[in-house]
């Protein structure tokens, strides 16, 4: 295609999301001042536009095959279809959780339940509170996730419907993992969604939160998720985001993490399903003391593309950060993982280590790493090392050695590859499920999960 | 029990090994060695299977088995195993489940029912013991961060529990301190018996101070040139290589 093209494509494409917003505008939940944002938010998508493999941040991804497909947001509020049978793989085995799902953006309250919560803890639907307490979320709902540095994130702000707000008050420990659930579906046409999700946790606050983003082939879906984070002091978020869309599937998410002091978050991001998946993360420590880890494993295949940027902005002192990220590509997939610390002056003592091994399984797949540390400050301790490979040669002969077979040893070594991430996960019914999953994108994997 | 004839190995286009003949019986413990460079660690790999090694001429058959045709894991499933001068480490992958995989490809190859869990525990409790390997071992990613000590002990403990016919010990003695050296002796000799038989390849006579061999034999330059008992490998000791390379035949000319 000629860099033209591109350029056209995404006019059109932006045209188009803009008129969406003029007849959408009326329906959507919007307070006053909501209203006010969501404006802001289309002009300045209507500014910048998409972007193109001309713009810095975009330079890998080819955004056309998604700007080509005339997506429309899902008209009905129903769950179209799907029933509680459907969501049973999505679940983690014998894990007792909370569960909010949304079917392409909106809440279904007959799939949803709440188990027993501490007192003061609210899972709900955001546009439940938006509409009954809508002064609640104007402090909070988009001061984090900026959309003037981001489209996509203008995108959303500007079109969101629903989403959810996980509130958990000062000092409450939620010991059960609360499960946010994103359906994606289209009957007739492509179907856009925009879940919008607000995690508050109070100071000294403890809570565990899993988006699981799902969907079926062949049904074409555009997933554009942005979820906020405001940690306070001395909290503590586990965080979990599973893509298990259908390769037929587009998905672009923004996490914006907002840590006060001593906070603690750790984010795993594990991506299997979408045809072009593109996950941002980005967390910034505004009080000293605090701690994250972003722990990711990205597996495509075929011709699936899986890209993952993150930001890490350590503007307060003595702040650690560890971010480990895996990709394992087969097929002719692609895949990115662009990392960026920030190491402002103030920030003395920060520590920081970023590193990101990548597996090639195939000579056609393709993986661009681009590890990064901006360092400000001098009494630092920052690293960041890269890697991509192939398997080990020596190693699938020394299993060979002891009587595995090939497949089976190169099967046992990329499941090992991705142990360093999946090990992290600290709830054993959610790494049970990963480990399945990985083996499940292995040809034969089956056969490796017996002999665990 | 395996019968070598002649064999002759290129290792990246040079000729490593220029033509061996071994023949080793139900039950016997065979050694070679010889200096370094000579084609001990060839000889050891490529009956193993390594496949960066290219057989250019002759035979070794494994109770009766081409076992040259044979894929890699084939050969250890037909009972041949090495223990690796330089274990690989593989992080993600424990010691047990790297372990029941490879006993359990065995068992099915041989048309034997896979082992459950709570008889795996047991087998290889009792021969970790034997080797001094702690419980917590088991659990650790294979080979990962272990001392050499650890490394050669693991490849032993590895040799107890899968029981092969055929051993091939390759440096088993390099990097093991005294005490470790004589408990890897000790699983060595706890596993001979009439018919197991052993290839012990090294550059020193420290492991054959322990692992008493029937036949030595003297590789140089990728010939054998001398054989005898457990006494040659003792005047080798005394007088090094240096004799034995003199008194060897030299080279007959290339055949045209």
């Amino acid at each position: 295609m000629r860099p033209g093209d591109i350029v056209a494509v995404a006019l059109d494409a932006k045209q188009t999301y803009v008129a969406d917003f003029a007849s959408a505008e009326a329906d959507l939940p919007s307070p006053s001042w909501l209203r006010g944002i969501r404006r802001s938010a289309i002009e300045r998508f209507e500014a910048v536009g998409f972007p193109t493999q001309r713009h810095e941040e975009w330079r890998f991804t080819n955004l056309a095959p998604l700007l080509r497909v005339p997506f429309k947001p899902a008209i009905t509020g129903g769950p179209d279809g799907v029933v509680a049978e459907k969501l049973e793989p999505f679940a983690f085995g014998i894990l007792k959780t909370s569960r909010l799902v949304f079917v392409n953006g909106r809440y279904a309250p007959r799939l949803s339940y709440l188990r027993s919560l501490p007192e003061g803890v609210r899972i709900a639907s955001l546009a439940e509170v938006l509409r009954q307490e809508p002064g609640t979320l104007e402090k909070y709902l988009a001061r984090f996730a900026r959309f003037q540095d981001d489209p996509f994130v203008a995108l959303n702000t500007a079109f969101f419907v629903d989403g959810a707000f996980v509130d958990v008050p000062k000092n409450a420990v939620v010991d059960e993992p609360i499960h946010l659930v994103f359906v994606s579906t289209a009957r007739d046409v492509p179907t856009i969604a925009y879940p919008r999700n607000l995690i508050r946790l109070g100071a000294g606050s403890q809570a565990t939160v899993i988006e699981t983003y799902a969907g079926w082939a062949p049904e074409v879906t555009f997933t554009n998720a942005v979820t906020e984070v405001v940690s306070a002091p001395a909290s503590v978020l586990e965080h979990y985001k599973i893509q298990r869309e259908s390769e037929a599937a587009f998905h672009v998410a923004t996490m914006s993490i907002d840590q006060d002091r001593n906070s603690s978050v750790t984010c795993h991001s594990m991506s299997f399903g979408g045809a072009l998946v593109r996950n941002y993360v980005h967390t910034l420590f505004r009080g000293e003391g605090g701690s994250v880890g972003l722990n990711g494993l990205f597996m495509p295949s075929g011709t699936q593309q899986s890209d993952h940027y993150t930001r890490i902005d350590h503007a307060a002192p003595a702040c650690t950060s560890l971010e480990l990220y895996r990709g394992i590509l087969g097929g002719k997939s692609r895949g990115v993982f662009n990392g960026n610390i920030y190491v402002r002056k103030d920030a003395q003592k920060t520590v920081a280590r970023q590193v990101n091994k990548n597996l090639l399984l195939s000579k056609e797949a393709f993986v661009d790493s681009t590890p990064g540390l901006e360092i400000l400050a001098d009494d630092v301790k920052c690293s960041h090392a890269s890697t991509i490979g192939q398997l080990d040669e020596n190693a699938v002969f020394y299993l060979r050695s002891r009587g595995i077979d090939e497949e089976n040893a190169r099967h046992i070594l990329t499941y090992a590859f991705a142990s360093d991430v999946v090990n992290q996960v600290k709830v054993a019914p959610i790494r049970i499920k990963l480990d399945q999953l990985i083996l499940s994108r292995l040809p034969k994997g089956a056969d490796v999960g017996e002999t665990l | 029990m395996l019968e070598i004839k002649n064999l002759q190995v290129k290792v990246a286009g040079k000729e490593i090994l220029k033509g061996i003949d071994l023949s080793i019986g139900p039950g016997e413990v065979h050694a070679v060695m010889g200096p370094n460079g000579s084609g001990k660690t060839t000889l050891a790999q490529v009956l193993a299977g390594r496949l960066t090694y290219e057989v250019t001429g002759g035979s070794a058959r494994f109770q009766g088995k081409d076992l040259l045709a044979m894929k890699p894991e084939d050969r250890a499933r037909e009972g041949v195993f090495m223990a690796f001068q330089y274990p690989v480490e593989i992080p993600g992958v424990s010691n047990a489940y790297f372990l029941k995989a490879a006993l359990n490809a065995i068992r099915k190859y041989r048309g034997l029912e896979e082992i459950d869990a709570m008889d795996f525990m047991g087998l290889v409790q009792d021969k970790a013991k034997l080797l001094g390997l702690d419980e917590t071992f088991m659990k650790r990613g294979l080979n990962e961060g272990f001392s050499g000590g650890e490394k050669k002990k693991n490849e032993v403990f590895q040799m107890a529990v899968l029981e092969p016919k055929f051993c091939i010990l390759d440096e088993t003695d390099s990097g093991l301190d005294i005490d470790a050296l004589r408990l890897v002796a000790n699983g060595v000799n706890t596993m001979r018996g009439p018919n197991r038989s052993m290839l012990v390849v090294t550059h020193y006579q420290r492991l054959l101070d322990y692992v008493i061999p029937d036949f030595v034999h003297v590789l140089v330059d990728g010939r054998i040139v001398k054989s005898g008992d457990a006494d040659l490998a003792r005047n080798l000791e005394k007088h090094g290589y240096g004799w034995i390379v003199e008194e060897a035949p030299k080279p007959q000319p290339a055949r045209a």
